[in-house]
């Protein structure tokens, strides 16, 4: 019979405990006395995110000892964080409805292409809008429908609430439903990855984002490029856009005025985006 | 002294049992009461057997999803736990030591590996593989099996090998004494005796890959349809929550807690089966 | 006479080869499965892990820099969860097999707790997010996840503690009781340190799960990079870091350096938990 010896395990238990009970007050103390914390919060589109981000790294270095932090979510939820000012500003990649725009002050920080994207071994270079459509309504199912190879076509397409797929809905599908056998990722760099290593796929991502993994197509013959989105002939385009409930004080609207400014666009013209209309 | 000091420790004890029941309590009941709503209004028929997913159109339809986590899940058990049982009886049975000290720990790191990494390499070897040699897009029920059985086989393993060295060593010796030769030993004496643990262990498994959220988003294929194949893409009831949540408001938020109440309902049942098994001896 | 027995010997050697053999093979192709993962991961990750990735701050969406805030958040994220799920789930379960008969109320803590051990960690998140993040208020912060993560681990807690206070010999309290200690004393003295290395076990599989955790987290403690400043910070932890790099394509070296880490430290808390565990009980023999 062995009964562990008195007091090594009764002093250990006490200061598991007394440890334990420091902890808890420390960590309820710092929430207390950090509530009101200065950091801003951007949230919402996973679409604007990366943008988002290196303009908060860029912004630190401009003023430091800011505090910016860059949050996903998603359009509706970034929508939604600011409405309920749980986000400082919020982010979205679709126009804005009448409802949220009649309560919420927004900011068009840029435009940005919305590109169809294949592999690059696909033969097909274009295809017309109403083939887009067919295609993501499955009513057409073969790549040889649209003149390529006899292969059936995977759909790729992005979740409900976002707004890349809400803005493709808008400017492709029309009153068409996009097909429920349309494999769904829940990013941008996921259906690239995916459409880049499938030579049977197709999908639709920020322009920004088009690089040589992939292959993306002219629509109705006009390439997506920033040029033919500023000329008005390639149609696929949705806004950038911050939202704040109340006009933006402090270092948000520091952070809005830097990302409005020469040097902010210049960083997101130099990723790719389009700068938006003026006078918005 | 000593008494008070007995009943303040008593106290203690017992404010921590109670907030700890709130909490477990407060979390059932925010669900439910978060989720109901919406199942009343669309009826729990309709919710659960509806076929059209729409939520921002309004059309909260689940069924295409439980579909999809049911056959995926059949699919990780099929290939999962027969294996997972042959590991098991190695371990018990047959490991020589420098194995045994090889697998347990790599058992035991993989059950501690997050979960996005086994999707991770789903992505990169499996989903090519079923793409280029079975066809489909790759994403696909298929995969998710894969990547789930793999998952579970920590689980399985570790709660077999328990409840098989759990049995007394007369069990064996006697069996041995009778004549039967090793694999009779085990497949008539032990394997039989261990039932009720090894049920116990495919279910807990099973559980878990039902409740696989993050590695099932990436291989999946996450489409909202009845599946004709295997090599079809179908959405789980968990990566509904986990793809929609950010960005649902309103009814759409109802319904994806709703979700939450339907897989919820499912792990209840498995475990009350589980521990009905395992206390069943 | 003879010869069905015969028959029916060879008839079952041949059958115990068979099995013997599949057996072997199932645990091969395991172990190489498993041993392959863990290669594959390391191999192509470890090259990355410097002082530079562990010191740095993620830079350019994490295309660039280190993990060092990511390290912090998983770290301060842990710690919160275990600070609070931790006495929470030893007490409750000191309640409920020392200071309770078995009733109606035990049952209940019982019953829920080995429910809700098995409810998917997305779930846990559901509820951390429209509780912890938007009805209290808390944002997106270490504290909404910490919180969200004690209540995912606090049913593992309870029963692996409650495992091994049962697990005591009865005799050992009996002895403490006779010596004249209340029962305080004798839970202290007697029960804890003997249970200890269940708690302990329970604990270590807690911390590894909150190191994993993806799902819950990304709903709670969002996914900013910036070092966090404070408890209300929000932070992106390290499972959550590599679930975005390797998701989006952002850089898949950087992607492959965290999983590495990742595994890295879960094994480094295995082996650290178990040698205080070991010298701990041996200490206390």
């Amino acid at each position: 019979m062995r009964l562990p010896k008195k007091y090594i395990p009764l002093s250990m238990a006490a200061g598991i405990k007394k440890a334990l009970a420091l902890a808890c007050c420390l960590s309820l103390l710092c929430s207390c006395s950090n509530k009101g914390n200065l950091s801003v919060i951007v949230a919402g589109s996973t679409s604007v995110q990366p943008y988002a981000e290196i303009l908060a790294e860029e912004f630190a270095i401009l003023y430091p000892g800011s505090e910016i932090d860059v949050q996903g979510g998603g359009s509706s939820a970034g929508i939604q964080a600011a409405e309920t000012r749980t986000a400082d500003i919020g982010m979205s990649s679709r126009h804005l409805k009448e409802s949220e725009e009649a309560v919420l002050h927004s900011f068009e920080i840029a435009k940005d292409g919305l590109a169809m994207i294949v592999h690059p071994d696909n033969p097909l270079d274009n295809l017309s809008l109403d083939d887009v459509r067919a295609i993501y309504a499955q009513e057409a199912t073969l790549w040889s429908d649209m003149g390529g190879n006899g292969h059936k076509i995977h759909l790729i397409t992005r979740e409900e609430g976002s707004g890349t797929r809400s803005a493709f809905e808008e400017l492709v599908m029309g009153t068409s439903v996009i097909s429920p056998k349309a494999i769904v990722q829940d990013s941008n760099g996921a259906v690239k990855q995916l459409v880049s290593n499938d030579r049977n796929s197709i999908g639709f991502i920020s322009l920004g984002l088009v690089d040589g993994t992939v292959k993306a197509l002219k629509l109705d013959g006009s390439a997506p490029s920033i040029e033919n989105v500023l000329n008005g002939t390639y149609n696929l385009h949705r806004p950038f856009i911050f939202v704040t409930s109340d006009e933006p004080q402090g270092e948000a609207k520091e952070f809005i005025d830097f990302v409005m400014g020469q040097h902010g666009q210049e960083l997101l013209a130099k990723e790719g985006l389009i700068p938006p209309e003026k006078g918005d | 002294m000593n008494s008070n000091s007995e009943k303040l420790s008593h106290a203690v004890f017992f404010a921590l049992a109670l907030s700890s029941i709130s909490a477990l309590v407060l979390i059932t009941v925010f669900i439910l009461v978060q989720g109901a709503p919406i199942i009343a209004e669309i009826g729990l028929f309709k919710f659960v057997f509806g076929m059209t997913w729409a939520p921002l159109k309004g059309e909260f339809g689940i069924f295409p999803m439980i579909v999809g986590s049911v056959s995926a899940t059949i699919g990780a058990a099929i290939l999962g736990v027969p294996i997972g049982i042959c590991c098991a009886i190695f371990l018990a049975e047959f490991a020589p030591p420098l194995m045994r000290n090889i697998f347990r720990p790599a058992i035991q790191l993989l059950a501690g590996i997050p979960s996005v990494v086994y999707g991770f390499w789903g992505l990169i070897f499996i989903v090519p593989s079923i793409r280029d040699h079975l066809g489909g897009p790759g994403l696909s029920i298929l995969a998710g099996s894969i990547i789930l059985a793999i998952m579970i086989l920590p689980t399985v393993i570790s709660i077999t090998e328990v409840s098989i060295l759990a049995l007394p060593s007369s069990y064996k010796e006697g069996a041995l004494a009778l004549g039967l030769n090793r694999w009779q030993t085990i497949s008539s004496v032990i394997l039989p005796a261990a039932k009720s643990g090894i049920i116990a262990a495919v279910i807990l498994g099973i559980g878990r890959a039902i409740g696989e959220t993050m590695a099932v988003i990436m291989v999946l294929g996450n489409a909202v349809a009845l599946p004709e194949s295997v090599l079809d893409p179908v959405r789980t009831l968990t990566t509904n929550i986990g793809i929609e949540m950010g960005y649902a408001v309103g009814a759409h938020r109802q319904a994806l807690f709703a979700t939450g109440i339907v897989l919820f309902v499912i792990i209840m049942v498995l475990n009350t089966t589980a521990q009905y098994i395992a206390r069943r001896k | 006479m003879e010869t069905p027995i015969k028959k029916m010997n060879t008839t079952s050697k041949a059958n115990e080869r068979i099995a013997i053999a599949v057996i072997w093979a199932a645990a091969i192709f395991v172990l190489a499965l498993l041993v392959s993962i863990i290669v594959h991961i390391l191999f192509n990750g470890l090259p990355y892990i410097t002082w530079e990735f562990l010191t740095q701050i993620p830079r350019n969406m994490g295309r660039d820099g280190g993990v060092s805030s990511t390290i912090v958040g998983t770290f301060l994220i842990t710690i919160v969860a275990i600070a609070i799920a931790l006495p929470m789930g030893i007490g409750t379960a000191f309640y409920l097999a020392e200071y309770t008969r078995e009733n109606i109320v035990t049952k209940i803590i019982r019953f829920s707790a080995e429910s809700l051990a098995g409810i998917p960690s997305i779930v846990y998140g559901l509820f951390g997010f429209i509780f912890f993040v938007i009805s209290l208020d808390l944002g997106w912060s270490i504290l909404s996840g910490g919180l969200t993560l004690a209540l995912m681990i606090l049913p593992t807690i309870i029963r692996t503690s409650e495992e091994a206070i049962r697990a005591v010999p009865v005799v050992f309290r009996e002895v403490s009781y006779s010596l004249g200690a209340t029962k305080f004393q004798t839970i202290f003295k007697a029960v804890f340190p003997s249970a200890m290395r269940g708690i302990v076990n329970g604990t270590i599989l807690s911390i590894g799960r909150c190191v994993a955790e993806t799902a819950a987290v990304i709903l709670t403690a969002g996914s900013a990079l910036r070092m966090p400043s404070s408890l209300s910070s929000p932070t992106r932890t390290m499972a959550v870091h590599f679930y975005i790099l390797a998701r989006e394509g952002i850089s898949m070296e950087n992607a492959y350096g965290t999983a590495a880490l990742i595994m890295i430290i879960i094994f480094l808390i295995n082996i650290v938990a178990n040698t205080i565990v070991n010298r701990f009980i041996a200490k206390s023999r």
